[in-house]
């Protein structure tokens, strides 16, 4: 049963866990895609040098060339130069948004669900922020902190603090009420009471035998996560919340391109491309965590 | 569990007067104004007499307690005059009335509910009816052609987003072929045959794109629950006792692996009632989420301040529901 | 006088009834008009929203209007009154309205001076919130002479007298529905306010809020031949966009308002052959705003405001003039507004006794011509390419609200700016916020916590004097005035005001218009502000829709009476 773990050497475990890990082909081809797409975005920049706010207003509409692979949107910037770009900001925004939101939530309901006396609190906690009407909440947050932010950090990096602060802060909810529900059920089940009569202590209750067996929803819950976040963060920059109109974000491509859609179909086709295969790649990831990571399929 | 559930309703009430507070200081902190939609040539000063006639002279805690007398006093005694026809008093209450249409508010929401509960209340029974077997065929064939197929429009499905799919379908399906049109019309009734499959035809776009991401999203939890279940020891001991393979997957290891999948629609119930804000722009369909959207951005105070409460009354309900269903699905699950 | 208008109003019936035998009632069956913002209320005097009050146009209907061609017509009057035909007074005191006779309410009942006596107390009355007071300004009261005759009296001379019962802020509503509702009771009519008794071409059938309300002819209208549409649906919601493809790709809709959107989508969707694209000009102007204050953070409450000093580099006219020029407002034209948009260097741009032509220098873009101007006022290139002088640098930070081309406009001002070495930073508000003018939000135009702001403003009708007064010394928004205020470039010359005084006392088109002129001269030349476009309003419509007039100066909707099908 479970108990196997408690006599390995902790090493040895996340050998375990890498080799369950690389033996799960979709994992292994999500993990490819997505060090491919990072390295693009990081590296991608440097070698296509185009700057994406050059304006070239003679070439404007145009479909993809050689100049420009994936054609020029309405006043002949480079879209090519936008996608790689704008991935550096959405991806990085996409998975620390994601994790701070999973870490929210994963805590918040394994808190509620262990312990009876924090149920009551923090569920309403919870239900307080899914009733917090999102627009004037960003409204007063921007509000009140951007120029705060902007003056410790910097521009960029403040804004970006404060767009990953607000995606996390706003979307942890829903990991928290299914992680507690699953909490709720586990702690009564007969591995749980037995590691409970042996004298296991609460932080390592939670740590080996409560959390590893909440990793699935966990899982899915960063592929939406990191999806939400993505598109969350280019509705901010077009409430004038986020990053200038002139910086390109792969949410803010697809934005913009939406009314183009008949005009040039690529200027969408691409940012949409890439936020797709992103989550795509995140999702096959987290499947393969999660595979690794039960136990029971670990042998 | 009635001693349970009886508990957490009494709490409900200071739990609600505290959500519906926290939520009117935020409406009034946040720097949008009920004038900043009018024209330009309207000048400063009757900008401000404006928002003086709108009752913004006055302190909060005393806009916070006028609201709350309207809303919990005068409105439920106004249904209830209108259902039963007596007359409470002299009939002459203030009600929430809306800034930017001057129209009582609950009046406002009452005709918006047939097209939301029709597009966007149906878009999500349609979800779940999707979402549930494909998880659970998904889950049970776990990396075969229909699994990766399912996972594949999963993704496209909740990683693009409706403002996209929206405009998507309009241009292939109303602008290409003519077959649905890109406009709802809120008037239309459904009185013979005829005007039935018209309702059907303008409702067919929004549903389809509401739906697929309601799909998308609860498919992957009822996947992810089910193969949670499916490596159990208990699973292994029901084949053992000889029980059909069909009521082991669709009684025991189902009803065990509901319980985030009911979390899930539970948090999705009130959001049908707080609309689809961007699949209803899309659309014209002019429901609730238009209703709520337009209210915001005119800083239309107690509007959004009624749907958000209701809203807010919905999400503790159904989570409420949730939990006890939680005990129902599994009796280990206990409150006391 | 009483005969001149008995022979007029014979000769209006004789005309009607010539027309009836050609057209006839609600021939021409139904009608969809599609706005992409909802209609919230019919009544304008409590929502002055432009969609408000286009919609009202339909019903409740003003004594006198200006036509497509910004003159000034007669509705519901026999005729303009002025000071040769003895219809205002010789001291400018007072205005005399002769009312048409047999106007008829969609109930029946006889339109009287009473009523228009009554909207002038229901809008002026100091509980009511009247979004339209403007147009009463310095009435001190109006009264019901005869059923037919109304005389508005001023609290003092008034040179330029149609502000009340002109154009369509400002409509006659029903005493006998409204008599209830004056004051604080003005929301609380909320059947009156949605289904107001009117005497125009249509009447509300049904009215759902932000949403969609439903028209008919209305049976008692002045003319037995019109409208010619039976019934009118007009739907709210959507954006631009979708808007237009509705009327030009999809066809379902006839008739679509303000399609702001990049003018090649337009372009593409009219080629699908269902409609036309159309636009009409008045005095719209797309402008940059210039701080003349400094905005620096560091002044706190200080900051944007006389007491916190000039700005470090705009009040230098070299930077102003070489900014000015360095931008193509031709390109900027083609790329955001398509033929709805034209070049332009004033402010005041229309009509042609208003428009001044002193200033056409900057039409022609000339990026030497700027970096000359710069070079001499002594702005010398950085290593970084950026100018500055005794350590000021030219940065800019430049904010606007959040709109597509308006994001559009600002990159490319951005790109021009660069090549004269002015640095930019480009900053977007969403729209509630930037002109919601919040005391608490840093982000609103007034307190212009900027460089440069852009938007557009406009005055209604022809007469400018209310809106050169907005650069007067007394128009800065500041601190002790709550931020209430239009001159938003903190421009104040005493010369200037003494100007605009004079203006409030000089009668005559062609003498005002000359002081217009000087007005907008000096604005200009003082730079403080840079004007981009001249933004026309425009439209979609329906191949088969006829009869429209578009009309910049009023309500777009002012002769849809005329509107018919094409057979």
């Amino acid at each position: 049963m479970s108990e196997t773990s408690l006599n390995t050497p902790p090493h040895s475990k996340w050998l375990d866990i890498w080799q369950q890990f690389r033996s799960h082909k979709g994992a292994m081809l999500g993990m490819a895609v997505f060090v491919l797409i990072t390295l693009m975005v990081i590296l991608g920049p440097i070698l296509w040098d185009l700057d994406p706010s050059k304006i070239d207003i003679r070439a404007k509409n145009q479909g993809p060339s050689w100049a420009h692979p994936m054609g020029t949107d309405q006043l002949g910037r480079d879209t090519f130069a936008a996608v790689l770009q704008g991935g550096r900001v959405s991806l990085l925004v996409g998975v620390v948004a994601m994790l701070l939101s999973l870490f929210l939530g994963a805590l918040i309901g394994v808190l509620a669900g262990f312990f009876k006396r924090l149920d009551g609190p923090l569920m309403r906690l919870t239900d307080l922020f899914l009733a917090l009407p999102l627009l004037p909440l960003l409204l007063v947050i921007i509000m009140l902190w951007r120029d705060t932010l902007r003056a410790a950090f910097g521009a960029e990096t403040g804004i970006f603090l404060l767009i990953v602060f607000i995606i996390g802060i706003t979307s942890w909810m829903q990991t928290a009420r299914i992680v507690r529900g699953d909490v709720l059920a586990l702690k009564e089940r007969e591995f749980v009471l037995a590691a409970r009569s042996v004298g296991t202590s609460n932080r390592m209750m939670i740590l080996r035998h409560i959390l590893p067996n909440v990793m699935s929803p966990i899982m899915v819950s960063a592929t939406l996560g990191i999806a939400n976040a993505i598109i969350t963060e280019s509705a901010l920059s077009f409430l004038g919340l986020g990053f200038p109109s002139d910086f390109p974000t792969w949410g803010r491509l697809l934005f913009d391109g939406t009314n183009y859609m008949t005009l040039t179909p690529w200027r969408v086709l691409w940012p949409g491309l890439a936020i797709s295969l992103t989550v795509l790649s995140v999702n096959y990831i987290g499947d393969g965590l999660r595979d690794a990571l039960d136990p029971r399929l670990r042998r | 569990m009635f001693n349970y559930t009886l508990r957490r309703l009494i709490f409900t009430v200071p739990v609600l007067l505290f959500i519906s507070f926290i939520i009117f200081l935020l409406l009034d902190l946040a720097p949008n104004d009920p004038t900043g939609n009018l024209p330009m040539t309207i000048p400063p000063e009757v900008r401000e007499k404006i928002r003086v006639s709108l009752g913004l002279g006055e302190p909060i805690h005393i806009r916070y307690l006028l609201w709350c007398k309207q809303f919990f006093i005068n409105e439920p005694l106004n249904i209830l005059e209108q259902v039963t026809g007596w007359t409470i008093g002299d009939g002459e209450r203030l009600r929430v009335r809306s800034w930017s249409t001057r129209s009582p508010v609950v009046d406002l929401i009452v005709e918006r509910l047939p097209q939301t509960l029709w597009v966007v209340g149906l878009s999500y029974v349609v979800g779940i009816l999707i979402a549930v077997p494909i998880g659970v065929l998904s889950a049970y064939r776990q990396y075969s052609w229909f699994d990766q197929i399912g996972t594949f429009i999963s993704m496209i499905g909740f990683s693009v987003p409706t403002f996209f799919t929206g405009v998507l379908m309009i241009v292939v399906f109303s602008v290409g072929l003519g077959w649905f049109p890109s406009i709802y019309d809120t008037t239309h009734e459904v009185t013979n045959w005829e005007s039935f499959i018209y309702q059907l035809r303008q409702m067919a776009m929004p549903v389809f794109v509401l739906a697929l991401y309601t799909a998308a999203q609860i498919s992957r939890f009822m996947r992810a629950s089910m193969l949670d279940n499916l490596n159990q020891d208990y699973v292994r001991t029901a084949r053992a006792k000889g029980l059909t393979e069909k009521t082991v997957v669709l009684v025991h290891v189902l009803r065990n692996s509901l319980i985030p999948v009911v979390t899930v629609i539970a948090l999705g119930v009130p959001q049908v009632f707080g609309g689809a804000i961007i699949t209803e722009q899309v659309f014209k369909v002019n429901g609730l989420g238009q209703l709520l959207i337009t209210g915001i951005q005119g800083a239309d105070i107690p509007l959004v301040q009624t749907l958000t409460f209701i809203f807010a009354v919905l999400i503790v309900l159904f989570n409420l529901v949730a939990d006890i269903l939680y005990g129902l699905l599994d009796p280990r699950v206990r409150y006391e | 006088m009483k005969l001149t208008s008995g022979l007029l109003g014979a000769a209006a019936l004789a005309a009607s009834t010539g027309t009836a035998a050609l057209a006839e009632r609600g021939s021409d069956g139904h009608l969809n008009i599609l706005y992409w913002q909802a209609v919230s209320i019919m009544n304008p005097f409590l929502s002055g929203g432009t969609k408000d009050v286009h919609a009202a146009s339909m019903v409740i209907e003003p004594l006198a209007r200006y036509d497509d061609g910004g003159q000034l017509i007669p509705w519901l009057v026999t005729e303009i009154p002025t000071v040769e035909n003895g219809g205002i007074s010789a001291d400018l005191m007072s205005i005399t309205w002769k009312i048409t006779p047999g106007l008829k309410w969609s109930d029946e009942s006889d339109f009287t001076a009473d009523d228009v006596a009554f909207t002038a107390g229901y809008c002026m009355n100091p509980d009511g919130g009247c979004q339209q007071l403007t147009k009463f300004s310095d009435v001190d009261s109006v009264e019901a002479l005869d059923p037919l005759t109304v005389k508005v009296n001023f609290s003092k001379p008034k040179p330029f007298p149609y502000g009340p019962f002109v154009g369509m802020e400002s409509p006659v509503i029903q005493k006998a529905q409204f008599e209830n509702c004056v004051g604080a009771n003005a929301p609380n009519c909320t059947a009156e306010n949605f289904a107001p008794h009117g005497t125009g071409p249509f009447r509300v059938a049904d009215f759902k809020a932000n949403d969609v309300v439903s028209f008919e002819a209305n049976p008692h209208y002045r003319d037995a031949a019109k409208p010619g549409f039976a019934t009118v649906t007009f739907k709210g919601g959507g954006d631009a966009a979708a808007a237009a493809r509705a009327v030009l790709e999809t066809g379902e809709f006839d008739y679509a308002w303000n399609l702001q959107i990049d003018p090649v989508i337009l372009a593409q969707m009219e080629a699908a052959g269902r409609g036309k694209v159309a636009a009409a000009f008045s005095n719209s102007v797309e402008r940059l705003m210039v701080n003349l204050t400094n905005p620096s953070p560091d002044l706190a409450d200080a900051r944007s405001t006389l007491e916190g000093g000039p700005h470090p580099f705009l009040t230098d006219p070299a930077v102003r003039r070489a900014l000015s020029v360095a931008i193509d407002r031709g390109t900027l034209a083609e790329v955001g507004y398509g033929f709805a948009g034209q070049p332009t260097c004033n402010v005041v741009t229309a009509p042609d006794y208003n428009m001044s032509t002193a200033n056409d220098e900057c039409l022609v873009q000339d990026v030497a011509k700027a970096n000359q101007i710069l070079d001499e006022a002594g702005w010398s290139r950085g290593a970084d390419g950026v100018r500055s002088k005794d350590g000021v640098r030219l940065s800019i930070l430049f904010q606007t609200s959040t709109n597509a081309v308006r994001q559009d406009t600002q990159a490319l001002i951005k790109a021009w700016w660069e090549e004269i070495g002015v640095e930019t930073e480009l900053k977007n508000v969403d729209a509630a916020v930037f002109f919601g003018g919040d005391q608490s939000s840093p982000d609103t135009y007034q307190k212009f916590y900027a460089d440069i702001e852009m938007y557009t403003n406009l005055f209604p009708g022809t007469d400018a004097e209310t809106y050169m007064t907005n650069w007067t010394c007394g128009e800065i928004p500041n601190p002790s005035n709550n931020w209430l205020g239009f001159n938003m470039p903190r421009y104040c010359n005493p010369n200037y005001d003494a100007l605009v005084t004079k203006l409030a006392s000089t009668s005559g088109t062609e003498t005002r218009g000359e002081i217009v002129k000087q007005l907008n001269d000096m604005l200009m030349q003082e730079g403080a502000m840079i004007p981009l476009i001249n933004r026309g309003t425009t439209i979609g419509h329906a191949n088969s829709l006829e009869g429209i007039r578009l009309n910049a100066w009023d309500s777009h909707l002012w002769n849809i009476a005329d509107w018919t099908r094409a057979k």
